[in-house]
């Protein structure tokens, strides 16, 4: 194997083997597992440093493995999928140390960071997958991971909201493998390709390639939570708060985002899904979802449930941008699937911190946390912030460049939607703002856990993880066009799609 | 080493059937404690001549060997092809963890082992012989007798727990058997009576004669003969609506035997069906192909629904057999091969594959949970996860391979059968799989998300004083299996395939297909490949 191959593979297996490890580990073993845990985070992140130092130098890397004739998995690090592989990366970490902090003395924990760590082996197979079988394995894989993560307090509730997660994403999974091995029948062939692959099939399969452009996305779409196929988020917040996290932001919703990118432009191609009529549907279902997220989000008191509703509606932000013909709205999309992450992220752990802290789970809890918890409050308030769109924010960069690429695509009309929903972003986040920092604090907060020790209001590793992400969140608005920004990234990966000449 | 193992291939196929002989008789003399020693010891020989022979097969093309020097017509013929070769290895490679597991099983706390463990030995030997011969023989009348031995030491094993329900269950299961083969032997007879052989070989292009000249009074009894034959077959393969004696018998054996009966006697018969519908029998009974499809549909929904329902765990496995099952009659009209190149009958080898390997997994697992609890309703299950963190997780990998998940061989079985009955057209067929997966789906997960319940601090407690102990070895054993059942997915696919269909079929898609995709890559860089 040469370097270049053996690059992708060490980065799977940087959370597989230490995976696996933790399984085996008996309860106790805390020190060995938390080793372990952030081995494997830290090394993952120098070895993504280096595919995308390779990557931007015009490296190519990438192994495959024929697990029956006709039948590879092929692994490969672009673009694309570094955006994504560098978003869980870099998540991942600061996840795995909310969880340590957020399970500290918990039972069964060997069994959530095994799990814990499968889950982001599945996410980094999705964003190096290759092929359609390739993608179909690993997304498979994650619904698995995830299973246990979801169930894992245990609780009558977490087996019903457990259920309900398998019951959507199983059906999708059904989906998605009829449209795929219905295309590979067609075409003899899956493999990823800029420009698409399917335009060669054209014309006299436009009906078959209708109907599989649908399977397709109903699959990935289950987790994407398009409505209506959205059902199993608000059930599955019966997680710990991390796991809400890690569906959240970095694994789940995002593997179903980036599915509909690949199966958007390279599989089918932007120009052939327009010109199959596919693209205008699909902005539509996005815009139906971003409004009826926003929507529903109003009517929670539970801050979890107004977070995953708000995630319903942020995702097909991503969607909108897939959907939207023309590179300005690529860029737009693409970057939000890296800035909802960041902001998200942030939105969940501090809620997770409330919650640990002082008992917190409902809105109407929350008067006056703002000068019990003030870190924690202002990363909050800076998500919510970018959620709205307000400016320097990372949220603001997402909006302008879908607006502009909405009006570049002569769809004016989703300039409307985006405008709508930012305005109930608003309606949903800004009460709580209001709640948190300019109301009075009550007597008791329902369950103290944590006591306050001088500047420090919780336990540091519930904290940090959250500043940081709040943090970057900014500085992906303030400096949008920096080169390390994921917007330049965004950026080189729409100039491949549009401009390069098709192989 | 290879070179080795070469040399053996050829003694393999006398082997494959004398040593189980030997060895049975042995642990018969020996008693339970050295017999399942010299069992074990001996299944790894087995396991290794079988891939010994299996790689041979691969290299060449099939083996023979006359036994005793005297060949057909007047001797035995022994024949190994690839998807003999296949499921010759499929039998040892279940058989060796089965047979440390069963040691660990009915040897518990160094107790001696009950009735059930007694007969174990003796009783599996014989099984494996029988299976062994059925596999390499190549006349219909000596695939008469292995049938034979095989159902008479497979009732055998269902009765030697002991149990009045144990019993009755033996004494249905052993009516049906026989029902069965009595009718096989008819059709055996009838076609001996209309065309003097009973050879493969030499009926293959004498039936095909026949069925082309129409309205020969031959061909009408060569067709009664293949309906017999196959009404017999399908009795003893416990193919819906002839599964009535399955569940009964294999969900209330002692583990180990049920994982032995479920995951490779079943398969015995259902390879005879495979073998004679796609051989000799082809022109007589393809017209009639949508009718094991049917049959497979209604398996797989009725096995499914039942095992939906089931109140008692290993009953529960059970109907997930009846299920599985179904999908091994599903392909039998897709002959041809689909756009991987890969033909019906190497999926259906590797569907079996998986399944087996799945199956004797979960019923080992489901046995030591029984064990463990004591009891053995699946809502019993309840907080498992704690207790038998290992055997659960064996239960969910091997669960994973039976919905066909990836990245289990029964996943890899599942794909290419689609992708098959897609490039034939057949529609209904993609809709039934699919369907299927998410019924298993819907029973497995159903223990597995109770597995995870929390249950009060008293329960627990309560529990862990009536809590037995299960052998280490037994547990990592059926951990081994479900591990085996879904890295079959990820490597042994491509071997199988092409023991199967012969090397070579199907390259000229591969080539054509996948290069180019991820440019600079050299060919070196397949990993895994042989």
């Amino acid at each position: 194997m040469t370097t270049n191959e053996l690059l992708p593979l060490l980065v799977l297996l940087s959370s597989l083997l230490p995976g696996l490890v933790i399984f085996a580990l008996p309860e106790a073993w805390h020190g060995l597992r938390t080793t372990l845990n952030l081995f494997g985070a830290l090394a993952k992140i120098v070895l993504v440093g280096l595919l995308l130092a390779g990557v931007q130098a015009g490296e190519v890397y990438g192994f495959r493995h024929v697990v029956a004739p006709g039948l590879e998995l092929v692994f490969k690090a672009d673009a694309l999928g570094l955006l994504f592989i560098t978003l869980s990366t870099v998540l991942w970490l600061f996840t795995t140390l909310y969880a340590i902090g957020y399970l500290e003395g918990a039972p069964h924990r060997s069994r959530f960071f095994g799990f814990f760590s499968l889950c982001v082996t599945a996410t980094i197979g999705i964003a190096m997958a290759g092929n359609l079988f390739t993608f179909f394995v690993f997304y498979e894989l994650l619904t698995l991971a995830t299973f246990p993560l979801v169930a894992h307090r245990g609780t009558p509730d977490a087996k019903r909201g457990a259920t309900v997660y398998l019951g959507y994403t199983l059906v999708g999974g059904a989906a998605l493998l009829a449209g795929i091995v219905w295309l590979e029948s067609l075409s003899h062939h899956t493999g990823f390709t800029h420009g698409g692959f399917v335009a060669t099939l054209l014309p006299g399969n436009e009906g078959a390639l209708k109907a599989i452009f649908v399977l397709l996305i109903a699959g990935v779409g289950v987790k994407a939570a398009i409505v209506p196929l959205h059902g199993w988020l608000p059930k599955a917040m019966v997680a710990p708060a991390p796991v809400s996290a890690l569906l959240h932001a970095v694994a789940v919703v995002k593997a179903g985002a980036f599915g509909i990118v690949r199966i958007v432009y390279e599989v089918y191609g932007a120009e052939t899904a327009h010109a199959l009529g596919l693209m205008t549907p699909l902005a539509v279902l996005a815009a139906i979802t971003i409004l009826w997220g926003s929507l529903r989000a109003l009517f929670q008191n539970e801050l979890k449930k107004r977070l995953a509703y708000s995630t319903v509606s942020q995702v097909s932000y991503i969607v909108l941008g897939t959907a939207l013909f023309g590179p300005i709205g690529t860029i737009g999309g693409l970057v939000h699937l890296v800035h909802q992450g960041v902001m998200k992220i942030t939105l969940f752990f501090a809620a997770g911190t409330y919650a640990e802290t002082l008992g917190i789970h409902k809105i109407s809890e929350m008067d006056g946390v703002g000068r019990r918890m003030p870190l924690t409050t202002m990363a909050f308030s800076l998500g919510a912030l970018g959620m709205m769109g307000a400016p320097l924010t990372a949220g603001a960069v997402s909006k302008a460049w879908l607006g502009d690429g909405a009006v570049a695509a002569s769809m004016d009309w989703a300039v409307w939607v985006l405008t709508v929903s930012s305005l109930l972003n608003a309606a949903y986040f800004l009460p709580i703002l209001w709640r948190a920092w300019v109301r009075k604090s009550p007597e008791h907060w329902p369950d103290e856990h944590i006591v306050r020790r001088g500047y420090v209001e919780t336990h540091w590793l519930l904290l940090i993880p959250l500043l940081v992400t709040a943090a970057l969140s900014v500085l992906f608005g303030v400096l949008p066009a920096d080169m390390a920004s994921p917007l330049s990234w965004a950026q080189m990966i729409a100039e491949r799609e549009y401009f390069l000449p098709q192989r | 080493m290879t070179e080795r193992l070469a040399m053996l291939a050829p003694l393999a196929l006398p082997l494959l059937i004398l040593l189980p002989l030997a060895w049975a008789a042995l642990a018969f003399v020996l008693g339970t404690g050295r017999g399942s020693r010299l069992a074990i010891a001996a299944a790894a020989v087995q396991l290794m001549l079988a891939f010994a022979l299996a790689s041979a097969v691969m290299d060449g093309g099939p083996l023979h060997h006359a036994a005793g020097g005297w060949g057909a017509p007047l001797g035995i013929d022994l024949v190994a092809d690839g998807l003999a070769a296949a499921m010759l290895l499929l039998t040892q490679a279940v058989a060796l963890p089965l047979f440390i597991f069963a040691r660990g099983y009915f040897h518990q706390d160094g107790a001696r082992p009950d009735a059930a463990g007694h007969h174990f030995w003796p009783l599996a030997g014989f099984l494996v012989a029988g299976m062994n011969a059925l596999y390499l023989s190549e006349d219909i009348f000596n695939l008469y007798v292995t049938l034979e031995l095989v159902g008479l030491a497979a009732v055998g094993l269902v009765a030697s727990g002991g149990g009045a329900a144990q019993t009755a269950a033996a004494l249905r299961y052993l009516f049906a058997a026989l029902l069965g083969s009595g009718a096989y032997l008819l059709g055996v007879a009838l076609l001996y009576g209309a065309f003097g052989s009973v050879s493969m070989a030499t009926l293959t292009p004498l039936i095909a004669g026949a069925s082309a000249s129409a309205g020969a009074g031959a061909s009408e009894v060569a067709l009664i003969a293949a309906l017999l034959m196959m009404a017999g077959l399908l009795m003893k393969s416990a193919l819906f609506p002839f599964h009535f004696w399955l569940p009964p018998a294999h969900g209330g054996a002692p583990a180990p035997v049920s994982a032995l009966l479920s995951a490779l006697v079943v398969k015995a018969s259902i390879y005879l069906v495979l073998r004679l519908w796609l051989g000799p029998l082809a022109p007589l009974l393809t017209p009639l192909a949508w009718l094991p499809t049917l049959l497979g549909t209604a398996a797989i929904l009725w096995g499914s629904w039942r095992a939906i329902h089931a109140e008692r765990l290993k009953l529960l496995v059970a109907y997930s057999t009846v299920a599985q099952l179904g999908y091994l009659f599903l392909a039998l009209p897709l002959v041809g091969v689909g756009s991987t190149g890969a033909s019906a009958s190497a999926i259906l080898t590797l569907q079996a594959l998986a399944h087996g390997l799945g199956k004797a997994a979960m019923f080992a697992a489901a046995g030591i949970i029984i064990h463990a609890t004591g009891r053995d309703r699946v809502d019993d299950v309840a907080g498992i996860a704690e207790r038998l963190p290992l055997t659960l997780f064996t239960f969910a990998l091997a669960g994973v391979s039976l919905m066909g998940l990836p990245p289990s061989g029964g996943f890899l079985a599942k794909w290419l059968l689609i992708d098959l009955a897609m490039a034939r057209g057949h529609w209904p067929l993609v809709a039934v799989i699919l369907a299927g997966g998410l019924l298993a789906a819907i029973y497995i997960f159903r223990v597995l998300r109770l597995a995870f319940l929390n249950l009060p601090e008293a329960v627990i407690e309560a529990e862990h004083h009536k809590a037995r102990v299960v052998p280490r070895s037994a547990e990592w054993m059926a951990f081994t299996l479900a591990a085996a059942s879904v890295l079959l997915g990820l490597f042994g696919g491509l071997p199988l395939l092409q023991l199967v269909d012969g090397v070579g079929a199907g390259e000229g898609v591969t080539s054509g297909v996948t290069s180019g995709l991820v440019p600079g890559l050299t060919s070196g860089a397949v990993v895994g490949a042989p």
